[in-house]
C-alpha cells in the first residue's frame, strides 16, 4: 500500500486503513463543511464582504486529491477554493482573515474569496477565470519537467471549464509533453445555473482524455476513499513521467452557485438523491462500521473545529486592515 | 411613462426589440435557464418564456459564443450577446477584434456585423478578476462602437440603438447602476432610475449629454463616474463652484462637440474614470479635448482615476482606489482656483 503525507500536516503519512489517518480525513471533510457554514452565515449576516462561492457537499474531492499529494507538490483552484485551501494545509485563521480583508490573510486581503491561496503551502492563489488554471497549471509541470524535479500539479476545475478554449489547449499540451498534472474536474452537474446536459452532447467528462491520448476515470467524488485511491493512482503516473491523468469526481453542491442563490434550477428530487449520498454522512458510516471508531469520536472532532473556528472567526473580525500604503505595494516583483 | 432602473430597461429594450425583428437574439452563459437568474445582473429574466428557442444558453464558451454571435450576424442575424463579467471579454477579444471589428473593412465593405455585446464592469468587492473597467481597450479599435450606459433612459435607448445599428456595438454597463433596490442590489449600489416613455425611443450612439449645467469647470464621467461627478457637482454648488456635468456615454467615437461647447464656456475641464489611469480613456479625451478646443483651455487638463494597481479585494483598499465624490470634489476645487 502507498503511503501518502499531507502537506499542510493534517495527516500523519500513514496508510490508508489507519486509524488515525481516516480519522484526519474525516477531520478534514468537517472541518471544511463547518468553515463553509460559517462562512456563510457571516457573510449573510452582513459582517462578512465581498462575494462567495462554496462547497457544501464537494468536501471529499478537495480532502481525497490533497491527500495524495506530497509537501512541496501543488495546487491550482478557482473561485470557488475555499475546500481545496483548507484541505493543501491553510489554517482556517488565515483564510478567515482574507475574508475579511485583513492584512493577515492570506493574500494580505488583496486575493479575498475567490483568490485564496499561499505558495509556501503548496496552493497558487485561485484563478476565477473558468478554466484559467488549466494552462497555467500545465506550465507549472513544464517548468518541473524542465528542472527535472519529481513535483506534480493537481488543477481543479468544475465541469463547466470542459467547454473552455483553455482547456482543450492546455490539456492538450500537457498531454504532448507528458506533464505530470493531475487534472481534477469536480463535476457537480452544473456550471452556475446550467446543467450539464445543456452544455454537453457527451456528458462523460473522462472521456475526453483518450482523445488527447490519456488516461481519465470517473470516481465517486463524494466517497473521500475512492478519491484518494484515484489520486494516488494518478499522482503516481504523474511521478514516473506517464501523466497527465484526467480525474472526474462526481459531486454535487449543496448550497448556492454564489451568495444569495436560491439554486431553483435546481430539481428537488435531484437534490434530495446527492443528498442522500453526502460525503460526511458517508465517510462517517464507513469509520463506524470499525471497531475502534466510536461515534463519540466523530463528535468529539466536531466539537473541537466548532471552538477552533469559533476562535478565528473573533480573531479575524480583529485582524488588522490594511492602510492607504499598502494599496500600491505588490503590483511588481 | 413607468419609473425603471437599468436592468427593467435593458429587458424591455431587448424585448421590444425582439417582438419588433424576428432576427433578434440573445446569446451568453445563464441568460435563460428555467428557475436561474436571467442572466448574473437580471437583465434577461423572463424572456426565455417569452421568446422560446431565442434567448440561447451557451457552455461556458466566452470565445466561442461571441464568434457564434459575429457569424450570426453576418448571415443577417442580430445578435444580443452578454457578457456576464466584462472581464471575460479577454477571452472573446479575438473575435471582437479580430473578426467582428474588421470584417466590414477586410471585405471591401460587402459584409455587415449587426451584432451586440453588452457586459457589466466596475469594481464591487469580487477581487481582481471580477472588476476591470474594460472599455478602455475597446475605445480606439477601428471598426468598434463603444458606449457605456449611467442611466435607465439612456440603456433602453441606447440598447435599441445599438441593434438596429449595423455595426459591432458594445455596451458597458455598472454593476453598481443596474437596481439598488431589490434582492440582487448591490452593496453600495447608486440609483440609475429614470422616466421610461411608453412610446418606442432611440438614444443615439455618438453623443455625449450635459447632465447639469455650469460655468466653471466642466467633469467629465460616465458610468458610475457619471453620478459620482453629479453628486460632486451638487456639493461643489453649495461652495459657489458651479460645474457643468457630461455623461460621455459615447467612447468611441467620442462626442468632442458636446464635449467642447463645455469647455468654451468654462475654460477648464476634469475628466474622471473608474479604470487605472495610465492608457485609459479619459488619456484619449484629454489629447482629443487638445486637438478640439485646446486654446480654450484657461488651464491644464486635470484627471481623477484609479493607481495603476489591479483592483485589490479588501474593502477600505477598494475604496481607496475606486475614485469618490470627495476626490472629484477636491480636484475641481483646486482646478478652479488655477
Ligand atoms: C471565463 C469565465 N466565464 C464565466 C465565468 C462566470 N462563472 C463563474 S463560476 C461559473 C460556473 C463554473 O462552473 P463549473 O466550472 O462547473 O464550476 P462550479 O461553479 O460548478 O464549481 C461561471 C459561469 C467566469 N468566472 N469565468
Ligand atoms: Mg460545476
Amino acid at each position: 500500500m502507498t503511503t501518502t503525507s499531507q502537506s499542510g500536516a493534517a495527516h500523519p503519512a500513514a496508510p490508508s486503513s489507519d486509524r488515525a489517518f481516516l480519522l484526519g480525513l474525516y477531520q478534514r471533510i468537517v472541518l471544511i463543511r463547518e468553515f463553509e457554514e460559517r462562512v456563510k452565515f457571516l457573510f449573510l449576516e452582513g459582517t462578512m464582504p465581498g462575494t462567495i462561492h462554496q462547497c457544501q457537499g464537494q468536501e471529499a474531492t478537495a480532502v481525497g486529491v490533497c491527500a495524495a499529494l506530497q509537501a512541496g507538490d501543488y495546487i491550482t483552484s478557482t473561485f470557488r477554493g475555499h475546500g481545496h485551501a483548507l484541505a493543501k494545509g491553510l489554517s482556517v485563521q488565515e483564510l478567515l482573515d482574507e475574508l475579511f480583508g485583513a492584512t493577515t490573510g492570506c493574500c494580505k486581503g488583496k486575493g479575498g474569496s475567490m483568490h485564496m491561496g499561499n505558495m509556501d503551502k503548496g496552493m497558487v492563489p485561485g484563478i476565477a477565470i473558468v478554466a484559467g488554471g488549466i494552462p497555467l497549471a500545465a506550465g507549472m509541470a513544464l517548468a518541473f519537467k524542465l528542472q527535472k524535479k519529481p513535483q506534480v500539479v493537481a488543477c481543479f476545475f468544475g465541469d463547466g471549464a470542459v467547454a473552455e478554449g483553455a482547456f482543450h489547449e492546455g490539456v492538450n499540451m500537457a498531454a504532448i509533453w507528458n506533464l505530470p498534472v493531475v487534472l481534477v474536474c469536480e463535476n457537480n452537474l452544473y456550471g452556475a445555473s446550467t446543467h450539464i446536459g445543456k452544455v454537453m452532447k457527451n456528458p462523460k467528462i473522462s472521456d475526453r482524455a483518450a482523445s488527447y491520448g490519456f488516461r481519465g476515470e470517473t470516481v465517486d467524488g463524494n466517497d473521500v476513499l475512492a478519491v484518494l485511491a484515484a489520486a494516488q493512482r494518478a499522482v503516481e503516473e504523474c511521478r514516473a513521467g506517464k501523466g497527465p491523468v484526467l480525474l472526474e469526481l462526481l459531486t454535487y453542491r449543496r448550497t448556492g452557485h454564489s451568495r444569495r442563490d436560491a439554486c431553483h434550477y435546481q430539481p428537488k428530487d435531484e437534490r434530495e438523491a446527492w443528498f442522500a449520498r453526502d460525503p460526511i454522512t458517508r465517510f462517517a458510516e464507513v469509520l463506524l462500521a470499525r471497531p475502534d471508531v466510536m461515534p463519540a469520536d466523530l463528535d468529539a472532532i466536531k466539537a473541537k473545529i466548532e471552538a477552533e473556528i469559533q476562535v478565528a472567526v473573533v480573531n479575524a473580525q480583529q485582524a488588522p486592515q490594511p492602510t492607504l500604503a499598502n494599496l500600491t505595494e505588490d503590483v511588481f516583483a | 411613462m413607468k419609473r425603471q432602473g437599468i436592468a427593467e430597461a435593458l429587458r424591455d429594450g431587448i424585448a421590444e426589440e425582439m417582438t419588433r425583428d424576428s432576427s433578434v437574439f440573445c446569446i451568453g452563459e445563464d441568460i435563460g435557464v428555467p428557475g436561474g437568474w436571467g442572466g448574473a445582473f437580471t437583465v434577461t429574466l423572463g424572456l426565455s418564456e417569452k421568446f422560446p428557442g431565442r434567448i440561447i444558453d451557451t457552455p461556458i464558451a466566452e470565445l466561442g459564443f461571441t464568434g457564434m454571435a459575429v457569424g450570426a450576424a453576418m448571415m443577417g442575424m442580430r445578435p444580443i450577446a452578454d457578457m456576464q463579467y466584462g472581464d471575460f471579454l479577454f477571452l472573446a477579444s479575438d473575435q471582437l477584434i479580430n473578426n467582428a471589428a474588421k470584417m466590414r473593412y477586410m471585405s471591401g465593405g460587402t459584409i455587415k456585423v449587426p451584432m451586440v455585446m453588452r457586459a457589466p464592469i466596475g469594481a464591487t468587492g469580487r477581487g481582481s478578476q471580477h472588476a476591470q473597467s474594460m472599455e478602455r481597450y475597446f475605445t480606439g479599435v477601428p471598426g468598434l462602437k463603444v458606449v457605456a450606459v449611467s442611466t435607465a433612459y439612456d440603456a433602453k435607448g441606447i440598447l435599441k440603438a445599438a441593434v438596429r445599428d449595423d455595426n459591432p456595438v458594445m455596451i458597458f454597463e455598472h454593476k453598481l447602476l443596474y437596481g439598488s433596490k431589490g434582492a440582487r442590489a448591490e452593496p453600495g449600489a447608486v440609483d440609475a432610475t429614470s422616466d421610461i416613455p411608453d412610446e418606442d425611443y432611440v438614444v443615439p450612439l455618438d453623443r455625449a449629454v450635459v447632465r447639469r449645467e455650469g460655468q466653471h469647470v466642466t467633469i467629465l464621467g460616465w458610468l458610475l463616474m457619471a453620478h459620482f461627478a453629479a453628486q460632486a457637482a451638487e456639493q461643489l454648488a453649495k461652495e459657489g463652484i458651479e460645474a457643468e456635468v457630461i455623461d460621455v456615454r459615447s467612447l468611441s467615437p467620442i462626442d468632442y462637440a458636446t464635449i467642447g461647447a463645455s469647455i468654451r464656456k468654462t475654460g477648464r475641464v476634469l475628466i474622471v474614470e473608474e479604470g487605472p489611469k495610465t492608457g485609459g480613456v479619459s488619456a484619449e479625451i484629454a489629447a482629443g479635448i487638445m486637438e478640439h478646443c485646446g486654446e480654450s483651455l484657461q488651464a491644464p487638463v486635470v484627471r481623477v482615476a484609479s493607481p495603476d494597481v489591479p483592483v485589490p479585494f479588501s474593502p477600505i483598499l477598494e475604496n481607496a482606489y475606486r475614485p469618490d465624490v470627495a476626490r472629484i470634489v477636491t480636484a475641481a476645487r483646486n482646478l478652479t482656483k488655477t
